[in-house]
């Protein structure tokens, strides 16, 4: 049987490959966030997974305006990373787990999640960025991935109990996935952010303490809130924690925190990274 | 008209705070999807090599344009822009998010930096 091994959260601020790719980790400026990352790499070694099924949002590199999937599923063998349009470094290209795609695909529309499948999908900074920062400096990635991408750019989006519901339909699917894998959930994205208008800047840290806070022990209390309740609490990006949420459900019931880490700021965001085991 | 948010109820507006929604996704339709063809390098070049004449191609509304010319980032958003799209354009310009959080806040890019780790200080880290 497959084994969920835990879930590791982070966020994808773009400046962040800049950093890595510069090689300033231990410089002042990014220290405090990397600092965060040796546990991560100590606890990717111990549990060892080799498919990991991340929650993102798309920035415009897959879809456009014109046809924009609340949920989308991909369901390809390989995922590449391509020009963004705006000077980042082009990432390495993904291997998918097609099978568990569609497997999961199957639970979540069965559990009435009309989810859009793509069999084709590009993957953007959202993605390789928690990578770069799990496993630094790879040839490969050492896991295969289902990629899982929430709209989070143009309202209505989904509310958080819905992708809460959504994630823990995931949880159904890969609990009763018949293969072997060693199976890691990631979040990315968050936390509070907000990048337009004349509120540009805005950042909120007992927001996001409220969020670290109960992801682990009380999901469900992240979704009191309205995205128009989380927009003005966590800024217009700030909506990218729907992610964190959905892999918060994946992940199954019960959950404890092993690992923490929070700074402000990187670039314009509260930054933060977090593990959680089933518990 | 009151707007309806996710829970059907009405929202208060969130101050400094443009929700990208479906009146403003039809809205700015043209120029998010000129921003979008800057994933292309070629359009990007394009872009750099004769300004008006690729606003030209993506029938920009006069405010969309006008917006456009000026580097008036709070201009696109009212014009319907979304900040993952405008963000392709601000790459062209050399802007990064700092860069344009200070053009829409007024302050200097300095301040707004500033700004951003003022609200840092004092947190318990982990």
């Amino acid at each position: 049987m497959a084994e969920i091994v835990g879930a590791y959260f982070t966020s994808h601020v773009p400046a962040i490959g800049g950093a890595i790719h510069r090689g300033d980790q231990q410089e002042p400026y990014w220290k405090p966030f990397f600092d965060g990352f040796p546990r991560v790499h100590e606890w990717l070694a111990e549990v060892k997974p080799d498919v990991a099924v991340v929650f993102n949002n798309d920035h415009g590199l897959n879809f456009f305006l014109d046809k924009l999937p609340t949920f989308a599923v991909g369901a390809a063998d390989r995922y590449d990373n391509a020009d963004e349009g705006w000077g980042l470094p082009l990432y390495k290209s993904f291997a998918g787990h097609a099978a568990l795609s569609w497997h999961i695909i199957e639970q979540l529309v069965h559990d009435e999640f009309d989810v859009t499948t793509c069999q084709k999908m590009t993957v953007d900074h959202a993605l390789s960025i928690p990578f770069e920062l799990a496993w630094p400096g790879v040839e490969e990635w050492p896991v295969r991935i289902v990629p899982i991408a929430i709209n989070t750019v143009q309202h209505p989006l989904p509310s958080a109990k819905r992708c809460l519901a959504l994630g823990r339909s995931v949880h159904r699917a890969l609990a009763g996935w018949q293969g072997d894998e060693r199976i890691v959930v990631i979040g990315t994205g968050g936390l509070s952010h907000q990048l337009d208008g004349a509120r540009a800047g805005f950042m909120n840290p007992d927001y996001d303490r409220f969020c670290l806070d109960n992801l682990s022990r009380d999901p469900d209390a992240l979704t009191a809130h309205s995205i128009h309740d989380i927009v003005r609490l966590s800024g217009t990006q700030g909506v990218e924690i729907l992610n964190w949420i959905a892999a918060r459900g994946a992940l199954g019931p019960g959950a404890h925190e092993i690992h923490r880490n929070y700074h402000i700021p990187i670039s314009n965001t509260a930054a933060a990274t977090l593990l959680l085991e089933p518990a | 008209m009151a707007s309806v948010n996710d829970n059907g109820r009405d929202a208060e507006p969130i101050p400094g705070t443009t929700l990208f929604d479906g009146d403003a996704a039809q809205r700015g339709f043209a120029l998010n999807a000129m921003c979008y063809s800057f994933n292309d390098a070629a359009n990007r070049a394009a872009f750099r090599a004769d300004e008006d004449a690729y606003l030209a191609r993506f029938a920009l509304t006069p405010e969309q344009r006008l917006a456009v010319q000026q580097r008036d980032v709070l201009g696109m958003i009212a014009a319907g822009g979304n900040i993952y799209y405008l963000a392709k354009l601000a790459g062209i310009f050399g802007l990064n998010v700092q860069d344009v959080g200070a053009l829409q806040t007024g302050m200097s890019v300095a301040e707004f930096k500033q700004m951003l780790l003022d609200q840092g200080k004092g947190l318990n880290h982990g």
